[in-house]
């Protein structure tokens, strides 16, 4: 579920970028305020531990298929969520730069789509209410399973809306979505028995090792109030990411008023509709999508190509004489 | 599970390219990564439509790779991991996308083949630029680099952390499944008896090795914070290499289309 650069727009990679910034800065608040720093080499070494454990392939039984384990919400379930939020960017980070896994613009996406999710969501809404009370191997292996289904459905469901709020597909909202959501919700099934699997062993052999309810952080007010404040900022996130996707068709207000007035709703040429237009149509950077007056566009004739490839061609001659020339020298 | 193996071999692979220590390697690491950023976002923001620009910013990695002594062979296998992703959606495209659009005299395709073409050609133009930056630079100067952009210590510190015990970790977790593989020939994957005592006992493992390091590091008298080997300041090169790119990027996105 990587996103790479490609795939998005820097409109779209800032805002991310922004939105994960803000989940990391308030967990390396929550962090210092905890001042464990024993937690510092676990965080780093469980990172590791779940970086390589991502390269492992885990078979289905019966299926011929398999799957990977699923990092959030392990993590989330030992180090809490602060820990696991900050652990995952580094994992993200380091897969993203030594294994081209997800891109560099891209980061903030990644961080939000399978960090936020599966460390906040996974423990806010999922792990700590369902550890309430006492500890099962049900109970874990049921939390593991739902967690992991519906972090990993949150982030799919992000990344169509990522990619089509950058404009980089044809592909329509419908269509996207409904071929990432299943592929998503088999994956993450899959990675929640692998992730339960794990976590049961850990709660059988050492079951201090996993957070429960006992936590102060999990516990009474201060819980709720968090949750609430994640669903807040989920709301507004995707309802502004949602006003991208507007139909071209009317929608319920439009349809209305058109029946009203008896024909179509047209744009004002003067006054503040005018400006605010002309405001808009220059401080605009994303991408176009619109194949409209194709036949004018600039930089799609052969010729241009053929131009762009000459001047490269042409830097790479430079470069090879240069550096021939100075191996001489020396 | 080979990707163990070739994970490790990357690693190393990388750490051995730092060691050649050409111009591109000693240039300031704040520098390359601004540069390698303000590289993809400029990439990624140009038009569907202009294939012409977009091969124009092809130079940057076409430079670096000649002048750097970068290998583009190692870079070509990291295109493998981004490039299905991008394909998926790129390929549907010209089923959804039929608008007619003129090439040449006579030359039409439809919209949605050069939207996949473009987007085809960025997601390669990206990847290099990643790469560049990590071959030429590693991770300790990143987060080097990272902390001079006022990135959290405790961020930057889980990064290094992470990073030096994977190499670690990666040949521990290949020595495991190689034994488990011994044990059971002709499997593929491991079965769902063996997740929880193969996966949660390494678990386990790291856990006791972290606390074991963190006494260690206190030892040695660890209070929260790392200490880099420093890039020291900018010098006139690196300030020379920041402006050229930056200008070479702006010209190539102001004036590119009309080639």
């Amino acid at each position: 579920m990587h996103m790479a650069d490609a795939l998005i727009s820097p409109t779209v990679g800032a805002a991310m970028y922004t939105a994960s910034a803000v989940a990391a800065v308030y967990s390396v608040k929550k962090i210092k305020e905890e001042n464990d720093l024993t937690k510092i080499p676990v965080m780093g070494v469980t990172g590791a531990f779940v970086f390589a454990t991502q390269m492992l392939n885990f078979t289905i039984p019966g299926t011929g298929a398999s799957g990977h384990l699923c990092g959030g919400m392990l993590l989330t379930a030992i180090l809490g969520p602060y820990a696991a939020f900050l652990t995952m960017i580094s994992i993200l980070l380091i897969q993203c730069l030594l294994f081209a896994d997800g891109g560099l613009l891209a980061l903030g996406c990644n961080i939000w789509n399978m960090a936020f999710y599966g460390c906040f969501l996974g423990y806010f809404l999922i792990w700590s209410p369902m550890m309430k009370g006492q500890m099962t191997r049900k109970r874990i292996m049921a939390a593991s399973i739902i967690g992991c289904v519906v972090t990993l459905q949150l982030g799919a469901f992000s990344v169509v809306l990522e990619t089509l709020a950058s404009g980089i597909t044809a592909l329509p909202f419908s269509v996207f979505a409904l071929t990432m959501q299943p592929i998503h919700l088999i994956i993450g099934f899959i990675e929640g028995l692998i992730t339960a699997a794990v976590l049961v062993f850990v709660y059988e052999s050492r079951p201090e090792l996993l957070r429960n309810s006992g936590n102060a952080e999990a516990s009474g007010k201060r819980s709720l109030k968090m949750t609430l404040a994640i669903l807040a900022v989920i709301t507004v996130l995707c309802g502004g990411l949602f006003s991208l996707f507007a139909s071209s068709n009317p929608d319920g207000l439009e349809w209305s008023i058109e029946r009203i007035v008896d024909g179509d709703l047209e744009e004002s040429d003067e006054g503040a509709y005018a400006t605010a237009g002309k405001i808009q149509e220059a401080t605009a950077i994303l991408p176009d999508y619109a194949f409209k007056n194709s036949e004018t566009v600039a930089g799609t004739t052969v010729s241009g190509i053929a131009g762009s490839a000459v001047v490269v061609a042409v830097c790479a001659l430079v470069c090879v004489m240069l550096k021939a020339l100075t191996k001489k020298k020396a | 599970m080979d990707k163990l193996g070739g994970a490790v071999r990357e690693l190393s692979r990388i750490d051995e390219n730092l060691k050649n220590q050409t111009w591109l390697v000693r240039l300031h690491p704040l520098v390359k990564l601004l540069v390698s950023v303000l590289y993809i976002a400029m990439t990624v923001s140009v038009p569907v439509l202009n294939i012409g620009m977009l091969l124009l910013m092809a130079v940057y990695p076409v430079v670096l790779f000649i002048t750097g002594d970068v290998s583009f062979r190692d870079s070509l296998r990291r295109l493998k991991v981004v490039l299905p992703l991008v394909c998926f959606v790129g390929v549907l495209n010209p089923f959804f996308d039929k608008t007619p659009v003129m090439l040449a005299e006579g030359l039409m395709v439809t919209g949605g083949v050069i939207s996949m073409v473009t987007l085809m050609v960025k997601g390669v133009l990206t990847v290099l630029a990643a790469y560049l930056l990590i071959a030429t630079t590693g991770i300790e100067r990143i987060c080097y680099a990272l902390r001079q952009l006022h990135v959290p210590q405790l961020i930057v510190t889980q990064i290094l952390l992470t990073y030096r015990y994977i190499s670690l970790l990666l040949t521990e977790m290949k020595k495991t499944v190689d034994a488990y593989k011994l044990r059971a020939p002709g499997q593929r994957g491991i079965h769902i008896r063996a997740w929880g005592s193969l996966v949660g006992g390494l678990l386990l493992r790291s856990i006791d090795r972290a606390n074991v390091l963190y006494e260690s590091m206190i030892l040695r008298g660890f209070h929260g914070e790392f200490y880099y080997s420093g890039a020291g300041k900018a010098e006139t090169a690196d300030y020379i290499y920041l402006i050229a790119w930056t200008v070479c990027f702006i010209v190539i996105r102001l004036f590119g289309g009309r080639i």
